[in-house]
């Protein structure tokens, strides 16, 4: 380790984003595993009003369903997959829809009044202004961030102790875009919902398309949570994961780079 | 600084091996405890509340055009009940059947499918939607519970409907049941349906009477209907959970 006088520590995360952020882990974690067992449940996708409208599915397991062809139009899905999610993908491990819908719609409220607590705290303490909002200077440099991202290439010193434009477009990209998708997309499947604004569920295109957009915005969340995992172990895994826990983050020297 | 690197690497994997099979373990033990699923059983009163708050008494479920009906609609649960008192009755054509009404009502009466028939009646194309996750469209004819509640006369007390079914479940004598509240039973959009698609309502879809409950999930629409009692609680009836599917832990508020 190089000598650590020579580092300084600041308060990187606040105490409400730390706590916010290990609920979301928690939340997303249960929601993905337990919506996979809903999913295996009727393991086929469609778009439209409803599943039988005619046209094949757009995604089913081969056998999964036991009527034969997901659709009843005897016409192959678009997508096959060879099998169900794996029992330890899925909450519970074994076939329990039941039990996976208690799991799903607990961690949906905890997930939803826990991104609005953050939303709201974000706003107030002005966490959202002064370290998500990208300023004048951050879309000028944006080409050398993407370039900085491509090569692997971190921040140094005073560059580090704030978020560069990509990090700030993708947590509010995530925040106020894929996380009300996915909120929006599952009351779609709500049949009470459904009747605040009859009609409402076809401006996405109906409920089984909600039903499949929902099911890709998980995997988008997936796959967030992948680069974000990536970010963080190749910047400093212990110095961000002690920043996210105690909410200390150490800066190294600029002339270190 | 290699070997230590090395050894972190390990211990991380090793860390990471253990934690997630604690956590798939850990995951499956709240699910068996009894205090975990009351924990989440939360959410159930949390949407419920929510979602009343959000609408009325008379928000209407989205009612379709014919264009959008299903090619046909498909039967799921029970298709054909084997229960033998139910076949004798389809055999003469349900002429024989009869829907009793009781419970906390002035006048408990039984209902001919012929004077059912001749009820004013209501035609909806609604979408029923299942709790696997498959949606069908249909159109509905049938007569209003609330027209038929209101010739019995609800007495003060009472505050559920429950809807007692001739299909037994899966080879057990077990039949199927729900129920649900007066909100729902006198929602206009709740009907008795003895059609669907302008035809006689087939078996596989609860000749010859079947509710439509049309802001909630496929399970609530009960089949085969044999009577409809009209209680206070409906903790005293079979599981205690309202019906069959809530007594093997599906919510019993089925709008989500």
């Amino acid at each position: 380790m190089p000598g650590d006088a020579a580092h300084h520590a600041y308060r990187r995360h606040s105490l409400l984003v730390r706590i916010t952020h290990w609920i979301n882990v928690i939340a997303l974690a249960a929601l993905l595993m337990s919506g996979l067992q809903i999913f295996n449940e009727h393991p086929a996708l469609y778009w439209g009003k409803s599943s039988y409208t005619g046209e094949p599915a757009l995604l089913e397991v081969k056998g999964g369903l036991p009527w034969g062809k997901s659709s009843e139009t005897g016409k192959p899905a678009l997508v096959e997959l060879e099998s169900k999610f794996p029992s330890w993908m899925i909450i519970p491990s074994g076939q329990n829809l039941a039990m996976g819908r208690r799991w799903h719609f607990f961690f949906a409220w905890l997930f939803v009044i826990n991104g609005l607590v953050y939303v709201v705290h974000s706003i107030v303490s002005r966490h959202l202004g002064r370290d998500l909002k990208p300023t004048r200077d951050d879309w000028r440099g944006i080409g050398r961030s993407i370039k900085d991202h491509l090569l692997l290439r971190q921040p140094r010193g005073e560059e580090a102790r704030r978020y560069n434009v990509i990090q700030k477009l993708a947590y509010l990209l995530l925040i106020f875009g894929l996380f009300p998708i996915v909120v929006l997309t599952g009351w779609s499947m709500s049949p009470w919902l459904n009747s605040i604004f009859p009609g409402w569920v076809d401006l996405l295109g109906g409920r089984q398309s909600g039903r499949t957009l929902h099911f890709i915005a998980a995997w988008l969340l997936v796959s967030f949570v992948l680069v974000h995992v990536f970010e963080v172990v190749i910047t400093g895994f212990w110095n961000n994961l002690r920043s996210m826990i105690t909410g200390r983050y150490r800066v190294s020297p600029e002339d270190r780079s | 600084m290699t070997r230590r690197l090395h050894s972190r690497r390990r211990f991380l994997r090793q860390a990471l091996t253990t934690a997630s099979a604690a956590l798939l373990a850990g995951c499956d033990a709240l699910s068996n405890s009894s205090w975990f699923p009351k924990v989440l059983g939360v959410a159930e009163h949390l949407s419920r509340g929510a979602h009343h708050l959000l609408t009325s008494r008379r928000s209407m479920a989205q009612e379709f055009t014919e264009a959008d009906l299903s090619p046909q609609f498909r039967s799921n649960g029970t298709a054909n009940p084997e229960d033998a008192a139910y076949q004798a009755l389809a055999t003469q054509g349900f002429q024989d059947w009869k829907l009793e009404v009781d419970g906390l009502v002035g006048d408990a009466a039984q209902f001919t499918l012929a004077q059912l028939r001749a009820m004013p009646s209501r035609t909806q194309i609604t979408r029923h939607d299942c709790v696997e996750g498959w949606s069908a469209i249909g159109k509905w004819k049938g007569v209003p519970l609330s027209h038929v509640l209101a010739l019995v006369r609800l007495q003060p007390e009472a505050r559920y409907v429950v809807f007692h079914c001739a299909d037994p479940m899966w080879g057990t004598p077990e039949k199927y049941y729900e129920s649900i509240d007066l909100e729902d039973a006198l929602h206009p959009q709740t009907i008795l349906a003895y059609e669907l698609n302008d035809e006689v309502l087939p078996i596989k879809n609860g000749a010859p009477l079947r509710v439509r409950i049309e802001r909630q999930l496929g399970y609530k629409m009960a089949k085969y209907l044999m009577r409809i009692e009209v209680v206070s609680s409906f903790t005293g009836i079979r599981g205690g959970k309202g019906g069959y599917w809530e007594d093997r832990g599906y919510e019993w508020y089925a709008g989500i």
